[in-house]
């Protein structure tokens, strides 16, 4: 009994491994998912730090007309790495503005559509009275021509609302909550199956035969147990919303001209794309290479949460 | 299943009309003005005359029911007309659009074909392109077929279509002037040389469809091939000695394809309407663009229409979904 080998002893007393150790173990096998992260994390760091090191404004038009005219339609040059636009703006300045902005409403998108989602998920598959009239809700938003209502909600509120919060906010609001309002169907059908088969086990009857009230119950039972299904929506989600942002843009429904983001350049350059293609490849390919590695990403996460694959 | 079928269609009506309110609501709500094209000398008068021409001096829920009305009842009598030579629909207006300023079903008529003949057959090529590959994917899963099939597939449905599009465009008709960049619509195919032409004026737009929606297919092929792979009744197969070809082709693939059809008519009603983005980058003028112009132009009645007909096409498309789900399936019981 006592005489175990020392190693047997030190693996013994090793604290317990901790479950999203095991994803990230199982998620770092996963070469595309690793790859697409680091890329994922290489670009957000350029959007975000790039501005404090190359601090051009992106909105800098030369007010000197002879200067401008000389500045315009540059290619790529050490001054200027990525060239300049038809204004004689810097375009490694603009990629970098227009990123930011394309990957906050990503990201707040994404948030906001999870939010919704996961909520009426969990209400509906939580609290039976609610599950008939959520769930054919979620059908009828299914069912409409989504598109279609994107392109007309973003054009037929863009005036009065840029106008009672400002161009930039009352733009950015109405775009993400455009792209949330229709996008979070597919969270909230799959988190309310999985809140479904979670209801029936021991651990939920366990905490409700001790008194919890239902609110403690879904904030601090069920919630955590479907964390995994929506982290693989949140990944999805994000790429989902940049790319109909920049489909927005490039409709020329999205931010307005001076207010850059990686569609908006595509949309302004794809005039002129014949004479200066590289500035529609560079703004095309950064849109890409983000939803590319998310992409990846949402992968990864998707088997490394799955324990049918985890361990194996 | 006939009694869930007739159930779906029961619920399909409710929805429909729900979802027409929902979008003339969003069109009431929304400050645009009809009028604010013309020009500010128009007399005050003269200008009430106009919005009363344009029927918008009744009250919201009064236009709604004539637009009900118009399209459920004047349309479909006109059709028939058509049809018959009779003149059932004659004294009845029918839904005009403003921007055209005339009937907006045939406007929608003219659009249809350029829509059907490009992204039809874009979604047709992308199917025959995305089984195969699934199969043989999932078949040799891990071999470097499999790899750079999913590399590409990946790729498919992350490069959105207005930048493959455009790449197209930059490549293929700028630099090497091999397809023209813009979809001409008035061509009429009469002789071999125009035929052609028309052939190759679809190529580009017809192949970024077909990536994007045989990236998407692919997967799932690939996914349900996996899934039936490992099944016992493969097993059993094998040891009856039937031979790989039979095992994969037959058994397996029939059943894998269950889900994947259903996947695929879920897909047709974005034939129709989801082509805006790829429409727009190759300037056809079909349905996809039909529906951005009038929403420029603020041309309510065309935009409520065509919604609507996207909305019809999308619910119908569900209901056929399910249903050829449980013909398919005979494990699936709806009752």
């Amino acid at each position: 009994m006592t005489d175990l080998p020392v190693t047997d002893v030190k693996a013994a007393l090793k604290p317990p491994r901790n479950q999203w150790l095991d994803v990230w173990d199982q998620f770092r096998t996963h070469k595309g998912a690793l790859v697409g992260l680091v890329i994922f994390i290489a670009i957000v760091a350029a959007v975000v730090i790039g501005p404090f090191l190359w601090r051009i404004d992106p909105t800098y038009v030369d007010p000197n007309p002879v200067n401008m005219l000389k500045l315009r339609n540059q290619g790529p040059s050490l001054a200027r790495p990525f060239g300049t636009d038809q204004l004689g703006r810097d375009m490694l300045a603009r990629m970098m503005a227009g990123g930011k902005v394309s990957i906050a409403v990503g990201l707040t998108a994404m948030a906001l559509s999870l939010f919704l989602g996961t909520l009426i998920g969990v209400l509906a598959g939580f609290f039976r009275r609610l599950d008939g009239p959520l769930m054919s809700l979620t059908d009828l938003f299914l069912s409409l021509p989504l598109l279609p209502l994107l392109l007309l909600m973003v054009t037929l509120f863009r005036d009065s609302l840029s106008q009672a919060l400002g161009v930039e906010t009352g733009i950015f609001l109405l775009i993400v909550t455009a792209i949330a309002v229709t996008s979070w169907m597919h969270t909230a059908r799959i988190v309310r199956g999985e809140v479904l088969a979670l209801k029936e086990r021991e651990f939920v009857l366990a905490a409700r035969s001790i008194g919890t009230p239902s609110r403690r119950l879904v904030l601090r039972h069920v919630l955590p147990n479907v964390m995994s299904p929506i982290m693989v929506s949140a990944t999805l989600g994000i790429a989902n919303a940049i790319i109909t942002e920049s489909a927005l843009s490039f409709l020329g429904l999205g931010f307005p001209p001076d207010f850059p983001t990686w569609g908006r350049i595509l949309f302004d350059a794809v005039d002129q794309m014949q004479l200066y293609p590289l500035r529609v490849i560079l703004p095309g390919v950064a849109i890409s290479l983000v939803v590319l590695s998310v992409n990846y990403i949402g992968d990864g996460l998707r088997d490394a949460l799955d324990p049918r694959i985890r361990g194996r | 299943m006939l009694t869930y079928a007739l159930r779906r269609l029961l619920i399909a009506i409710p929805t429909l009309l729900f979802i027409s309110l929902v979008i003339f609501a969003l069109l009431e709500l929304a400050p645009g003005d009809p009028l604010a094209s013309q020009p500010l000398t128009i007399p005050p008068d003269v200008r009430e005359k106009m919005r009363a021409a344009l029927g918008l001096d009744q009250p919201a829920w009064w236009r709604y029911l004539l637009w009900l009305k118009q399209f459920f009842w004047t349309e479909p009598l006109h059709v028939l007309d058509g049809l018959l030579g009779t003149s059932l629909s004659d004294p009845t207006q029918r839904i005009i659009s403003w921007q055209f300023r005339s009937p907006a079903m045939d406007v929608i008529w003219a659009r249809l074909p350029q829509t059907l003949w490009v992204v039809g057959l874009a979604y047709i090529v992308g199917v025959l392109i995305a089984v195969p590959i699934g199969i043989v994917s999932a078949y040799r899963q891990y071999s470097w077929f499999d790899q750079i099939g999913t590399f590409v597939s990946m790729i498919g449905f992350s490069v959105p279509t207005f930048f493959t599009g455009v790449v197209l465009i930059i490549v293929f008709a700028v630099n090497l002037h091999w397809f023209p960049s813009v979809y001409d619509t008035t061509l009429r195919v009469t002789d071999a040389a125009s035929f052609w032409k028309q052939v190759k004026q679809m190529v580009m737009p017809v192949f970024v469809l077909a990536l994007y929606n045989a990236s998407q297919i692919s997967r799932f092929m690939r996914a349900s091939m996996l899934d039936n792979l490992g099944q016992d009744y493969v097993r059993t197969a094998r040891a009856k000695g039937m031979s790989e070809k039979v095992v994969v082709l037959k058994h397996v693939l029939r059943n894998s394809l269950i889900p994947v059809v259903t996947v695929i008519a879920l897909g047709i009603p974005t034939i129709f309407g989801g082509a805006i983005i790829t429409e727009q980058v190759f300037k056809v003028n079909g349905l996809g663009q039909l529906l951005i112009t009038a929403i420029y132009a603020n041309d309510l009645p065309m935009v409520q229409t065509l919604t609507f007909i996207f909305a019809i096409l999308t619910v119908a498309f569900n209901l056929l979904a399910d249903i050829l789900y449980g013909v398919l399936d005979p494990r699936i019981r709806y009752d």
